[in-house]
């Protein structure tokens, strides 16, 4: 069992992440469009690739980097059976990404933030709950043009935070920020795509694994 | 001899904070009834019937019996039924042994109420697609409308029975804002099941006055009769055709009855309305009440027993004008510290 969850931390890229896409796909699906030169926040200028005709436009080596290794971590964290919970408040791809949750078998929050969701877990759920062991953000914002309450809330709770960070976003509190577009729908379906590969991957990588280590 | 004296503590129970409803555990619930199944073989043996054959029915009968209560209130007399009728249904633990929960929604707190909405969602979307391939296909697309009158959605009520977990009034709305924009699609018609679920038959409302066929005195002459009240004035009024426009009150002429124009003009008044007057006799018999109560009481005895002389057109226009409801202002009665039904007693400074 100790062998089954040290052997992936050994190898840089066990899940092979990065066949899954090129710096072009990304571009196709123009994840690469920012918003406007007005709408830009501070701590985004270091991801930023340079401004056309008003409009910013994200560096997208820097995004294949980060976009890698937040697919990386989050197929270590379904390797090891962590609870996965998405979250976006667009309304737009609330449907989408309730279906790409469902189809991982893992979890998503696409409405109304209740205040003590995480803080408040205990009482508003049950005495045994288990928390999500990943948030993965498909939009930081919420509909308000504000950074989401599930940010600070899972830097309260030591949760680690996977968040796809547009121009006009706050990148402090996420520990794995992808600066990418958010508001395109290819863009949105890109990562959905992305996301399920790689945790169908890392599911079926654990059974394989624990086949293996019965047979012995 | 020492006798041992063996006492036991009551235990304390420290202050414990509100924790909701009780929660009841499946084990409790499996011996509740368990407990329900033996005590119906003890009444049945003890009002000596089978006990394999022993109903609900008769169960409520023999603890009627067994225990004859009082109580005005229904549901505050002695009760034996199954359990799964007496404890609510309640949501059993969302979670497996892993800690996993169940649901996808699970952390959106009502998980119920939004994997619904994510379904209906799911129909409205595969409906257009459905949609769209007609018209990539310059198919008709279907026209037929659903009868909207004959049923109605279901109540917030129902929703959270269905749902077994809190609605509030915002989610309920929206949930039937989706479910009317959904059955708005021309081809709706595909989700009829699912729509079915949430719609329930409403029976017919208005119950059909009936009214009566003309009858025949012994002369051949068309009459019918009409009953009316008015405060505490009841009146029968006979109506006859082919007649000059007499009416007679009580075995006594009109003139000589009602003294006072505004009567008169009381009783006038259905057969000016259809411009019948000099057309039918009457004939009415009255009791109790004041003049103007009595004039009314006739009145709508009068309406009444016209309505069969009349077409149902007619009839509606009467009702309209109000000819044909019952006046239902009574005395108001007197309250305790109040001179009269809402005179207040004189206030006085000092």
């Amino acid at each position: 069992d100790d062998k089954l969850l040290t052997e992936p931390l050994s190898h840089p890229d066990f899940f092979s992440v990065k066949e899954l896409f090129t710096l072009k796909d990304l571009f196709d699906a123009r994840v690469h469009l920012g918003h406007k030169k007005g709408c830009r926040h501070r701590f985004m200028e270091p991801y930023i690739f340079g401004c056309r005709l008003d409009q910013d436009i994200i560096d997208l080596d820097q995004t294949m980097q980060h976009l890698q290794l937040a697919l990386n971590f989050t197929a270590h964290v379904a390797y090891r059976g962590g609870i996965i919970l998405f979250v976006t408040r667009r309304r737009q791809f609330c449907h989408l990404v309730e279906s790409t949750a469902r189809a991982c078998g893992e979890y998503a929050h696409t409405r109304y933030w209740q205040g003590g969701l995480l803080t408040n877990a205990r009482i508003q759920f049950g005495p045994g709950v288990r928390l999500p062991d990943l948030l993965v953000f498909l939009s930081t914002l919420n509909n308000v043009f504000e950074p989401h309450v599930a940010i600070r809330d899972a830097a309260k709770m030591n949760i680690p935070t996977v968040g796809v960070v547009d121009t006009n976003c706050n990148p402090c509190l996420i520990t794995y920020p992808v600066p990418g577009n958010d508001d395109s729908p290819a863009a949105v379906e890109l990562y959905c795509k992305l996301f399920r590969m790689t945790i169908i991957r890392a599911k079926d990588k654990r059974r394989q694994s624990e086949a293996i280590e019965e047979l012995r | 001899t020492l006798r041992l004296i063996c006492t036991t503590t009551p235990v304390q129970r420290k202050n414990v904070g509100a924790s909701g409803p009780e929660k009841y555990t499946e084990a409790f619930i499996k011996k509740q009834i368990e407990e329900f199944n033996l005590g119906k073989r003890h009444l049945a043996n003890m009002m000596g019937e089978d006990p394999e054959t022993f109903t609900q029915e008769d169960i409520d009968r023999a603890i009627a019996y067994l225990f004859p209560s009082g109580l005005f209130d229904k549901q505050a007399r002695p009760v034996m039924k199954h359990p799964t009728e007496i404890f609510p249904e309640q949501r059993k633990i969302q979670w497996g042994e892993d800690g996993r929960p169940f649901n996808f929604l699970f952390y959106t707190g009502k998980q119920s109420y939004y994997s619904l909405m994510h379904e209906t969602y799911e129909k409205l979307l595969s409906v257009q697609k459905h949609q769209d391939q007609l018209i990539a296909q310059d198919l008709p697309l279907q026209k037929e409308k659903r009868n909207l009158a004959g049923s109605r959605w279901l109540t917030k009520i129902e929703l959270e029975e269905m749902l077994l977990e809190k609605v509030s009034d915002d989610d309920y709305s929206r949930f039937i804002k989706l479910l009317q924009k959904l059955v708005a699609l021309p081809c709706a018609d595909i989700e009829e099941n699912y729509i079915q679920k949430f719609s329930k038959e409403v029976p017919v409302q208005l119950q059909k006055v009936v009214i009566e066929p003309l009858q025949h005195d012994e002369r051949g002459v068309a009459f019918s009769t009409g009953e009316g009240k008015r405060k505490t004035a009841r009146a029968t009024a006979v109506v006859y055709d082919n007649g000059t426009g007499k009416i007679t009150v009580n075995g006594v002429d009109i003139l000589h009855y009602f003294p006072v124009l505004q009567d008169r003009e009381q009783l006038l008044f259905p057969f000016q309305f259809l411009g019948r007057i000099g057309k039918h006799d009457m004939v009415c018999t009255v009791s109790g009440g004041g003049r103007s109560a009595q004039a009314g009481a006739i009145r709508l005895a009068s309406a009444k027993a016209l309505r069969s002389f009349v077409t149902e057109k007619e009839v509606e226009f009467m009702r309209q004008a109000g000819l044909l409801t019952v006046d239902p202002r009574v005395k108001e009665r007197k309250k305790p510290g109040q001179e009269g039904p809402r005179r207040k007693f004189t206030w006085k400074k000092r």
